[in-house]
């Protein structure tokens, strides 16, 4: 069993790395990989590799790394397939805050460039409190049930508000629309160095709830009766999974499919053990998000593609491959 | 180690279970039975925590349920709710691992030797061990339940709830668990509390068993307390009978239907066929029958009575499958018959129908009483006796209950016995009036329709005219003995 893990992680880590020394590599300057420990040696390539595709592969890498894993947590938490980091409607209220910014034309002087990202984290804040202390409000338990259908109340109101200022719009239309299609690009270092802690905190978070997310699999009496403090972990869980997905959506818009998808090609593939569940997510998280940065920007280059379009491009045949595969496996042995 | 006291409570503020109380000792087994909606579950989660008390208290070892942190109390107490399923996958090791979270600590709790003992021995007594890989979405419903009971073991706990745990299992997995769930009580002191939809299987397994009825207590005690008749009556408004276990001293309720599928007949002469092999009686119903036969011997159900006639030489050696063989053979089924044996030929038996104010009855004898005996001298003699038959039938059109039928055998004993007083037969070594024969037969049946009879004493309507019936067709039948054996020699 230990060996099927150490063959996941193993697997995880080389795509990963793989992922990452060609999100590097190719683009429409193409960077051999000596400049990375001797600069000297093209220091063209050494300032587009520092300046421009590490932050961009990093940012990708850490925003697919937080959807994958706050959609595993969110699925096990909800205990429902459909479920994913966008369902209980933070995403939602973060792109409230982004879409507002831009229709406004804010900008907060010592704020600057990151108005932007900083209303959309503030957005997703007070949408996750409301969320929840609605969901609190009609059910004191906090019920998976009323939590996803609270969250499709907060997704819809606020998604109406997003189409009234797109309505509104007039010029800007097309920098609204690239944002809420989501992109990792042009962001730089201070993007990576703003969603960093909120990854790794978020994770931690997360990691920390694996064994109770396993239990309250098999619904909230079961985990309570196996000792879980079940109020204390879904309140982590949520809060964890929410500061992930805030930050991811932030800083790179609304990117679809990662976080559905992911959590279920990695259960499908290594179980359902959160316990690995959650690693190998973010891991995969990480690499098919880098994947589809690199493809959404050469594909028919120079013109970039938003991400979005491709993440779903290129995870839906991957994935169906996967259910194809699994299936047919399965079918053959029962 | 549990004890309940005066707890209400229920969903939204409605206390539907209402004012329970009872205690728990260590390694005792406590079965929960009630009709649907009788609170059973409710009552499991209130005293598991799982839902809030409006009143009262449960204190395990002592101590209120409410003082324990939740892992302190899955330490104490493992719950095995009913089957739910759930949409993803873990693989059975993993499940049964689950039931080790409580005797986790920190962030990067290794996995113990104990903690894997824990688990491979839960499995090996529930007997999933061989599935330990497999994910539970392949698994059966009976498969997964004993996972899941798997996962309670390997908690450890002291004190164990179940609801309805026999839930998707054959009777062989039944077995299994409930054996599992005694021994484990007897041997380690576990306790259990389980809510049973089967009450013979809780009168089997539970040292004592607590009877719901609208949410409150209608009666907690040992089983035979709690199994009565008109108490499940009225609980559950279902017509039973209660009987002993055949094996164990538990009783067992049995359904009584209210739509019978026995249609309305008499027995008369004309059921009855004597050929050279035998004499046999095919009723058109199912009759209640209590006999010494060879053949299905003791209290059952039967359509067939046979009375075969056999050779002096036969082999008694292998007589259960040649019965059958036979049976068979005359086109009657084996499980559906009672058959008796005669050295004597069937021209011997005398067949009379009598009709009483009892009901009507048949009585049919072979008196074979050329080895008679004398029952108060046989005790100074040697075992190897002579064989002689005097095979009784009585078959009654009315109903006879137990009583009735104990009653009937003795009646027709005393009977056979005037009726040799009669014909003076005499046991051939002593010289004295002779009482029966070493191997006598006797078999009373009743079609349970017609006339209710509580009793067939001698003074009673039916012992009356059974003794009556009895005693003629047997001395008709000593005479027959005579005549023809005199005719032979």
């Amino acid at each position: 069993m230990s060996k099927k893990y150490a063959l996941a992680y193993t697997i995880a880590i080389i795509s990963l790395i793989v992922s990452m020394w060609f999100g590097i590599a190719v683009g429409s300057v193409s960077i051999p990989l000596e400049v990375l420990w001797n600069p000297a040696a093209n220091e063209t390539a050494a300032n587009i590799l520092w300046q421009i595709r590490l932050p961009r592969v990093l940012l990708a890498a850490l925003v697919g790394a937080s959807l994958a894993i706050a959609g595993a947590a969110f699925q096990g938490l909800l205990k429902n397939p459909l479920a994913d980091p966008y369902t209980l409607g933070i995403s939602s209220g973060a792109s409230v805050g982004a879409v507002a910014t831009i229709f406004f034309g804010l900008s907060v002087p010592f704020l600057g460039l990151f108005t932007l990202p900083v209303f959309s984290m503030v957005g997703a804040v007070a949408t996750m409190f409301l969320v929840m202390s609605f969901a609190k409000l009609v059910d004191r338990t906090m019920k998976m049930e009323t939590l996803i259908l609270t969250g499709i109340i907060f997704s819809s109101f606020l998604g109406s508000m997003i189409s009234l200022m797109i309505a509104l719009t007039g010029e800007e239309l097309r920098q609204i629309m690239g944002w809420l299609l989501g992109s990792v690009s042009m962001r730089g270092w201070p993007y990576v160095q703003m969603i960093v802690p909120f990854v790794v905190v978020g994770s931690f978070i997360l990691w920390w709830n694996r064994r109770e997310l396993n239990a309250m699999l098999y619904g909230e009496e079961r985990a309570q009766y196996l000792g879980v403090n079940v109020k204390r972990s879904k309140l982590q869980v949520l809060i964890g999974g929410s500061m992930l997905t805030g930050a991811a959506v932030a800083v790179s818009g609304t990117i679809g499919f990662v976080g559905l998808v992911v959590p279920h090609m990695t259960r499908m593939l290594w179980g359902a053990d959160h316990n690995h569940l959650l690693p190998l997510s973010l891991l995969h998280g990480a690499t098919l998000l880098i994947i589809c940065d690199l493809v959404s920007r050469t594909i028919i280059a120079p013109t970039e593609l938003p991400i979005g379009v491709i993440t779903s491009f290129v995870g839906a045949p991957v994935f169906a491959y996967i259910f194809f595969k699994q299936r047919r496996k399965k079918g053959g042995i029962a | 180690m549990l004890h309940v006291q005066q707890v209400s409570g229920g969903y939204d503020q409605v206390a539907y279970v209402q004012d329970v109380s009872f205690h728990v000792k260590k390694g005792e087994v406590l079965g929960i039975l009630g009709p649907n909606g009788s609170g059973k579950s409710t009552m499991l989660k209130l005293i598991s925590g799982a839902l809030p008390l409006t009143a009262g208290t449960v204190l395990l070892e002592n101590q209120p349920l409410k003082s324990y942190a939740p892992k302190e109390l899955a330490k104490k107490l493992a719950v095995l709710p009913q089957l739910h399923a759930n949409t993803f996958t873990h693989t059975v090791r993993e499940v049964v691992s689950l039931g080790r979270y409580p005797h986790q600590r920190g962030f990067f709790s290794s996995w113990s030797d104990d903690d894997e003992q824990a688990v491979v021995q839960a499995m090996t007594q529930t007997n999933v061990l061989q599935y330990a890989e497999e994910e539970m979405a392949f698994l059966s419903g009976g498969e997964q339940q004993r996972v899941f009971v798997a996962q309670a073991l390997a908690q450890r706990a002291d004190v164990l709830f179940l609801d309805e745990p026999t839930n998707h299992l054959d009777i062989a997995h039944q077995r299994q668990l409930l054996d599992m769930v005694r021994s484990e009580a007897k041997m380690r002191g576990l306790t259990v509390v389980s809510i049973f939809h089967d009450m013979n299987l809780a009168a089997l397994y539970c040292d004592r068993l607590l009877l719901m009825e609208k949410g409150r207590v209608r009666m907690i005690g040992e089983p035979h307390e709690v199994l009565v008749d008109a108490q499940i009556e009225q609980v559950y408004n279902v017509d039973v009978v209660t009987r002993p276990h055949p094996k164990e001293a538990k009783p067992q309720v049995t359904i009584l239907p209210s739509v019978s599928l026995t249609k309305q007949a008499a027995v008369t002469c004309a059921h009855i066929e004597v050929t050279e092999e035998a004499i046999t009686l095919q009723s058109p119903l199912p009759l209640r029958v209590l006999s010494s036969a060879v053949y299905n011997a003791g209290l059952g159900w039967y359509e067939t009575i046979m009375n075969r006639s056999v050779a002096p030489t036969y082999d008694i050696t292998n007589v259960r499958a040649e019965f059958a063989a036979f049976i068979r053979h005359r086109g009657a089924v084996p499980t559906n018959t009672v058959g008796m044996m005669t050295a004597l030929t069937t021209d011997y038996a005398v067949i009379r129908e009598f009709q009483t104010e009892a009901g009507s009855m048949i009585v049919m004898v072979t008196a074979g009483v050329g080895k008679a005996l004398d029952v108060s001298k046989t005790y100074s003699r040697s075992s190897d006796y002579a064989i002689g038959t005097i095979n009784t039938w009585v078959i009654i059109n009315a109903q006879l209950t137990d009583e009735a039928f104990v009653q009937a055998m003795m009646t027709a004993t005393e009977a056979k016995v005037k009726a040799l007083q009669i014909e003076e037969v005499h046991d051939a070594m002593s010289n004295t009036i002779a009482t029966g024969t070493a191997t006598d037969s006797i078999l009373i049946a009743a079609t349970q329709q017609g006339k209710q009879h509580n009793y067939a004493g001698t003074v009673s309507q039916l012992g009356k005219w059974l003794g009556h019936a009895v005693v003629e067709t047997t001395v008709e039948a000593i005479q027959r003995y005579k005549q023809l054996k005199g005719r032979t020699q």
